[in-house]
């Protein structure tokens, strides 16, 4: 287990006014607060470096409750937000909350345009594959066939897999785990944080209130149990046969490039060889 | 150029050239030059924007400048990241500007809104086109104006300066900083196209002439911060993000620490600072220009570039002898009620002349309430032409 206790995520939460917290009983959400603060503690970031930005929906009231730099913006915005503060600020750790709809649907634009600037933010996409805030409508990640309140016969649209979304965009690191997978959350947080670049970890997350009623998938921990059942690890693809892996999430690291230059480190760059330009000019 | 024109050169001197100044070097500029030129001497440390007809020579030219002066410049993917990229960046305590046009301005209002909201100081500059919806990029109309006002969902005041010359387009251009980071709130730069687009002889001002304001920082200890704490003016500090104060800043109703807050004690509280801040301080932000109105009998009312088109009719009907003024606002919102009253009380006729179809006019109406007897005419044109100063006249000498 890990070696951050109850206590020191206690420290990280803002106890004040803040609580009862606004998420259903049996949701995932709180779950995955609990890896991102557990992560930050093990790196010892400074409360004070990092900023923590949301944009609209279930999961991003996350930064209301956490003792750091906090913004809950516009539905689909957080991107945007974060993006002004990292490069007026390059030195503080951004951290983006968001959901399916939040990062995919009408965020969909600036999603892929922060991969393609390679910006160094950690974006955390927990994919409920629904509407949680707005109570169940269909999301650009909801599995066709699927009940959402706004397809009630059954979803006619294909998904989107949004970590080959971040890839195909050019993202230099994609993870993706389960929020069953506490401590695999913790880890991959930890590595999309000290990954300079833009950073996509989609953590899969129960709604059982809202997803898992329309579609009889169970209470919440049985909702846990098919994350566990159905995802495998991507160190683990390799080992095992083909139809064992056949309809799985893989879970873990999809792509890490180290070499692809970061947004504020070009502009970085770019404003010194202006600079020495002026100066052998002079 | 026509003696029409010379002589409104001449007189524009005379009228923006009031307080004596030391003899200088006068340059040739452009209305968007010089709003990216002010913003460059009143501090702006962070550009977003997204390119769009007429407003494009602003992004050019900060484009060119900021790496240099070390601000940050970002072309973003669109209007709505643009305009969230400022808000983030002031929060953490940047200078933050934007500038767009009509169509971008329409995507802007939800990010605007926010703004007023969490009471985030920048500033949008809306260089017009005429519209609705793509309409014609580079015609003047000053259709926005309503845009400006009430563009943003829900209910909040707004602060929108107008200029009508190019010296004064940098002028209005600090006073939109200065007013953005004293009243913390989006504030926007109204241009008209041909502003946007018009080289002139300007005489630039020297900046120590002007006092450069800064957000108000706390001073207190972290744990006392309260974001949105106010006192008499309801103006609070504000703290910026990674210096200590770990605020919560969201576009939901909230309390004094920014917290989210369903009680209605609290949220009318909140409502009413951001109303009230604006309102007990309209002497400070409306600014208007009174021209040869001590005895006038008519009086245009107009704003921006065609407040020059009337102010040449004035003089010509003046030389005639007769009592004509021009009543100018600078600052379009608040909209200058006791001003326009007054006015309204002296005159026997406004002529408002417009851009659009019936904006402006629809204030001054509004007004009128006090005194039914003065006739209110309008010119109105929507089709990408100005209004000359020969239509003005003709419509004033149909009145005297
Ligand atoms: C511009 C705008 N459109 C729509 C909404 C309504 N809305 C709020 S949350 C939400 C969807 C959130 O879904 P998701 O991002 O998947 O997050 P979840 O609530 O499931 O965590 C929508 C459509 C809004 N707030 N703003």
């Amino acid at each position: 287990m890990s070696g951050v206790s109850q206590k020191v995520v206690h420290q990280y939460l803002r106890h004040n006014k803040k609580f009862p917290n606004v998420w259903c009983a049996g949701c995932s959400i709180g779950i995955v607060l609990g890896s991102v603060i557990r992560a930050i503690a093990e790196l010892q970031i400074p409360k004070d470096d990092i900023m923590m930005v949301s944009g609209i929906g279930c999961s991003s009231r996350m930064p209301v409750y956490v003792d750091f730099n906090s913004l809950h913006t516009l539905h689909g915005r957080p991107i945007p937000f974060a993006t002004g503060i990292k490069l007026f600020k390059p030195h503080m750790k951004v951290i983006v909350i968001t959901g399916d709809g939040d990062a995919t649907a009408i965020g969909g634009n600036h999603f892929i345009h922060g991969a393609r600037r390679n910006i160094d933010m950690t974006v955390i996409v927990i994919n409920n594959n629904i509407y949680g805030m707005t109570g169940g409508q269909y999301s650009p990640t909801t599995p066709s066939g699927d009940i959402a309140t706004t397809c009630p016969h059954g979803n006619i649209d294909p998904p989107f897999d949004i970590c080959q979304l971040a890839i195909g965009a050019g993202a230099s690191f994609v993870a993706r785990t389960t929020a069953f997978h506490s401590l695999e959350t913790q880890n991959l947080v930890k590595d999309a944080i000290n990954h300079s670049g833009y950073s996509v970890l989609e953590v899969l997350s129960a709604c059982p209130v809202i997803y898992g009623r329309l579609n009889k998938k169970g209470n919440a921990s049985r909702m846990m149990e098919h994350m566990r059942d159905n995802s495998i690890s991507i160190k683990a693809v390799d080992k095992l046969p083909a139809e064992k892996v056949e309809n799985k999430v893989i879970r873990g690291i999809l792509k890490q490039d180290t070499n692809m230059p970061e947004f504020t480190a070009r502009y970085t760059q770019l404003v010194e060889s202006l600079r020495e330009k002026a100066d052998k000019e002079a | 150029m026509s003696t029409e024109e010379k002589k409104e050169k001449k007189e524009k001197k005379v009228i923006t050239q009031t307080e004596a100044e030391p003899p200088k070097k006068w340059v040739l500029m452009q209305g968007n030059e010089a709003v990216a030129k002010a913003a460059l001497e009143v501090g702006l440390n962070f550009f977003a924007g997204y390119p769009i007809t007429p407003s494009t020579e602003i992004a050019e030219i900060l484009a060119q400048e900021m790496p240099m002066k070390n601000g940050a410049y970002i072309q973003m993917e669109d209007e709505i990241a643009s305009i969230c990229a400022v808000i983030g960046a002031s929060l953490a305590g940047a200078k933050a500007m934007t500038a767009t046009s009509g169509p971008g301005f329409s995507l802007m209002q939800e990010g605007i809104g926010f703004a007023k909201m969490t009471e985030t100081p920048c500033v949008v500059v809306n260089v017009q086109r005429a519209g609705p919806s793509t309409g014609l990029p580079t015609k003047p109309s000053q259709g926005d104006m309503m845009q400006s006002r009430w563009g943003s969902h829900g209910d909040a005041p707004a602060i929108v300066l107008y200029p009508d010359s190019v010296r004064e387009t940098y002028e209005l251009t600090i006073r939109a900083f200065n007013l953005s980071e004293k009243y913390r709130t989006c504030v926007v730069l109204l241009l008209d196209e041909v502003l946007g687009h018009m080289r002139e002889a300007v005489c630039l001002p020297d900046m120590s002439k002007f006092r450069i304001v800064n957000r108000l920082k706390p001073t207190v200890p972290p744990e006392w911060y309260k974001h949105y704490d106010e006192d008499q003016k309801y103006l609070s500090p504000l703290a910026s993000y990674g210096e200590g104060y770990r605020f919560h800043v969201t576009g939901l109703a909230h309390d004094v620490y920014g917290f989210p807050t369903n009680k209605p004690v609290e949220i009318a509280t909140m409502m009413k600072r951001l109303k009230k801040k604006i309102t007990q301080n309209i002497r400070d932000i409306v600014q208007i220009e009174k021209f040869m109105m001590e005895d006038a009998k008519v009086a245009v009312f107009a704003v921006g570039i065609l407040a020059r088109s009337a102010k040449s009719a004035v003089l010509a009907l003046r030389k005639e002898g007769f009592q004509v003024g021009l009543l100018r606002p600078l600052t379009i919102w608040p909209f200058p009620d006791d001003a326009v009253r007054k006015m309204l009380k002296n005159v026997d006729t406004v002529i408002v002349p417009e851009l659009n179809q019936g904006q402006l006019v629809h204030e001054v109406e509004r007004l009128t309430k006090d005194k039914e007897d003065s006739d209110i005419k309008k010119i109105q044109k929507a089709n990408g032409e100005l209004i000359t100063p020969n239509e003005i006249y003709k419509k004033i000498k149909e009145v005297l």
